[in-house]
């Protein structure tokens, strides 16, 4: 697989690295506004500019850039609830990115954990660790498959993961539903049955937390994330079996040739991200937060993409994640907080779409905060390493994102 | 003929994208924005259909949605052309981007044109577009798409640009050094993709329903079509016969409740994964034999050697 590798890219200089995710946020902000302000123009037309603003400000801007802190402590606990799954979907592309695979299949791999969690509680009553335990299971069992596909058959992981994304939907959807009297749905609510009244051994327990909040949802999830970063932080930076998985992102014939199995480093590293982003969808749905909706349920769950931002933003970096999955989870919370009768809710998503848009080259920000951008006009990427061309059957040019 | 209707339906929807992407992949850039340039070609074209007064001729209704469905699907492919090629961003994560910003910018949009209801809904008339030949229900695409392949494969092996634009796909460095411009052809390829994706973003929406919520963008059509590319191996012949293999399981989808297949008992859930599984399966077997451009998804940078 060829490599277009970015030795600059996180490579000891932290705080460049940090300096690049913030103007890339700030960008996104500043559409964001821009955004809002079109939309109250085209509700309020002929209205004075000062008028617009103030409107995007009060009724938009101000609930976004304040997150959960706009009605405390209910929505602090709210964003709190959103950030454990984020995390887990951010580790789980970081992960798959620290090791030279894109996975984009977190989305599914957090639909499958949620089934594995769902089932584990509904179907068996285990209590909540081992809902946790299944819900990974089942992430790792539908991150695996790409990864195989990957290793022996040389289909590049984003194709197959998409593909399993769907598939994984439809699935559990049709599981889940049962024709209309599956034994994990609830026909009359049109949904899973509720866990925190009819499985309260299987919801995570909160510790106070619930009280403290007012919000019953916010469990220790956020604390179980973040051990589980902290963990993989130590893996993939401090341990052997981390080096080989890195090491076979960075050059998959040269880590054969230095003795790594190439193939079982690439399943397992697909097989680790989809048991992190199983583990999430755990962490959300034993929390009680909502329950899944097989009927309504068309489009992939957001949290799986959103986690390819909280990454990007990171640097795939698992301390920094838990704070850029606290950022996206801000602006989600605050977006569903805005005013919805001036502004619909998705205004987050467009920011963080945005975001990621600008994170695909921010190397250029880093070069250019770096000051070396108007010196040499070098295109911010060092030239494709010199390997042979790629395999075929592939869709090269992923990335390391180390 | 229900099954032919739809099976024709998708076929020229998943041919037009697929073709896109074949454009794009041919100059070297992988274009995984299809799926966000569906949802931005189906929304404008479809904003168009609302907006226009009812008085109006149909062909003037047929000119301006699909013309306008096929600009904006230039232009939302600009964003990802401007990131990869100039800024020689990731194209992945570029692509991957746009997918979302599509179905968030569509949702938002939408919602607009409902100023009472709060659903991302847009209802319309699509009877300009369909016909009826011989008790079979066709609709404008099918010309349409048929012209554009003919089209396509004439331009792809018939002419000066196309010879260039493969060229810088399968070897930039060769064609700069013969006097190509690599830049300038990476922007045609990913532009055209952006027109056929467009409408085909609108082609997939417009004759089959009349109401479309947009929080589900375009259901993962532009995923695959780019399965269909890939099953028919960048070459516009034959992903036209690959768009009707794959046609035949997404209509199976559509009108299992209504035909025989009813007895069955299946979900439509399970009609709805064939067409991904078979691409696996397909993808599978093909893929040692793979006849991808070979620098697709590498920036090119003049420098290197």
């Amino acid at each position: 697989m060829k490599k277009t590798k970015s030795p600059r890219l996180g490579g000891g200089n932290g705080l460049l690295t940090i300096g690049a995710s913030f103007v890339c946020i700030l960008i996104g902000l500043a559409f964001g506004f821009l955004f809002l302000m079109a939309l109250s123009w085209i509700n309020n037309p002929g209205s004075s500019f000062g008028f617009i603003v103030s409107r995007a400000w009060r009724y938009g801007f101000k609930p976004i850039i304040m997150g959960g802190f706009y009605l405390p402590p209910i929505s602090i606990g709210q964003e709190i609830a959103a950030a454990a799954p984020l995390i887990m979907t951010g580790l789980s592309v970081g992960f798959a990115f620290k090791t030279g695979l894109f996975n984009i299949g977190a989305a599914g791999q957090y639909t499958l954990g949620a089934f594995g969690a769902l089932y584990c509680a509904i179907i068996l009553g285990l209590p909540w660790w081992a809902c946790l335990i299944g819900a990974s299971l089942f992430g790792a069992a539908w991150g695996a498959i790409p990864g195989i596909f990957k290793a022996y058959l040389n289909i590049h992981e984003v194709i197959s993961s998409i593909m399993f994304n769907w598939i994984g939907l439809y699935a559990v959807n049709t599981i889940m539903y049962g024709g209309g009297t599956g034994p994990m749905y609830d026909a009359s609510k049109t949904k899973t049955w509720n866990l925190r009244s009819l499985y309260p051994d299987s919801v995570i327990p909160d510790l106070g937390l619930g009280v403290f909040f007012k919000n019953r949802s916010t469990t220790i999830a956020i604390f179980l994330a973040i051990a589980v970063a902290l963990v993989i932080a130590v893996v993939i930076s401090r341990t052997t079996f981390g080096y080989e998985l890195r090491a076979c992102g960075y050059n998959r014939s040269a880590a054969k040739y230095a003795g790594i199995s190439e193939k079982k480093s690439i399943i397992l590293s697909m097989l680790i991200s989809g048991a992190l982003a199983g583990f999430g969808a755990g962490l959300y749905y034993l929390s009680a937060v909502a329950e899944w909706r097989p009927m309504e349920s068309t489009a992939l769950p957001a949290v799986g993409f959103n986690g390819i931002a909280v990454a990007l933003l990171a640097s795939s970096n698992p301390i920094g994640i838990i704070f850029s999955a606290l950022f996206i989870s801000h602006i989600t919370i605050g977006g569903s907080l805005m005013n919805s009768q001036y502004f619909p809710p998705e205004i987050a998503d467009i920011i963080s779409g945005i975001i990621i848009y600008l994170c695909a080259f921010a190397l250029l920000f880093q070069t250019m905060l770096s000051g070396r951008g108007r010196k040499k006009n070098a295109p911010p990427e060092s030239p494709p390493a010199s390997e042979p061309p790629a395999e075929d059957g592939e869709v090269p040019g992923k990335e390391a994102n180390e | 003929m229900l099954l032919i209707k739809y099976t024709l339906l998708y076929a020229m929807v998943l041919m037009l994208v697929a073709l896109g992407g074949c454009f794009s992949e041919h100059s070297g850039i992988i274009n995984i924005a299809l799926e966000g340039i569906m949802t931005i070609g189906g929304l404008v074209g479809i904003a168009m259909l609302v907006v226009m007064p009812a008085g109006t001729s149909n062909s003037v209704i047929l000119l301006v949605s699909i013309g306008a469905a096929g600009l904006s699907g230039i232009l939302y492919s600009a964003l990802l052309a401007f990131a990869s090629i100039n800024l020689k961003a990731d194209q992945t994560i570029g692509g991957t981007a746009l997918n979302l910003l599509a179905t968030a910018l569509a949702v938002v949009i939408a919602r607009r044109f409902n100023t009472g209801t709060q659903a991302a809904k847009l209802s319309y008339s699509n009877a300009p577009f369909i016909y009826n030949i011989g008790g079979l229900t066709v609709n404008i695409f099918l010309f349409i798409g048929i012209a554009l392949l003919l089209l396509s494969i004439f331009i792809m092996y018939r002419t000066r640009f196309g010879l260039r634009l493969r060229a810088c796909g399968e070897h930039p460095q060769a064609a700069d050094s013969v006097g190509i411009n690599v830049y300038h052809m990476r922007w045609w390829g990913v532009l055209i993709s952006g027109f056929l994706g467009g409408i085909g973003g609108f082609a997939y929406i417009v004759p089959a329903v009349q109401t479309w919520n947009f929080e589900v963008g375009v259901a993962g059509m532009g995923f695959l079509a780019l399965a269909v590319m890939i099953f028919g191996q960048w070459k516009p012949g034959r992903i036209f016969f690959a768009a009707m293999f794959f046609a035949v399981f997404k209509a199976l989808a559509n009108i299992a409740d209504s035909t025989f297949l009813a007895a069955l008992g299946w979900p439509k859930e399970i009609y709805n994964m064939m067409p991904f599984i078979a691409s696996m399966i397909i993808l599978a077997f093909t893929s040692k034999k793979s006849r991808a451009p070979k620098a697709e998804g590498i920036p090119y940078d003049k420098g290197s050697r």
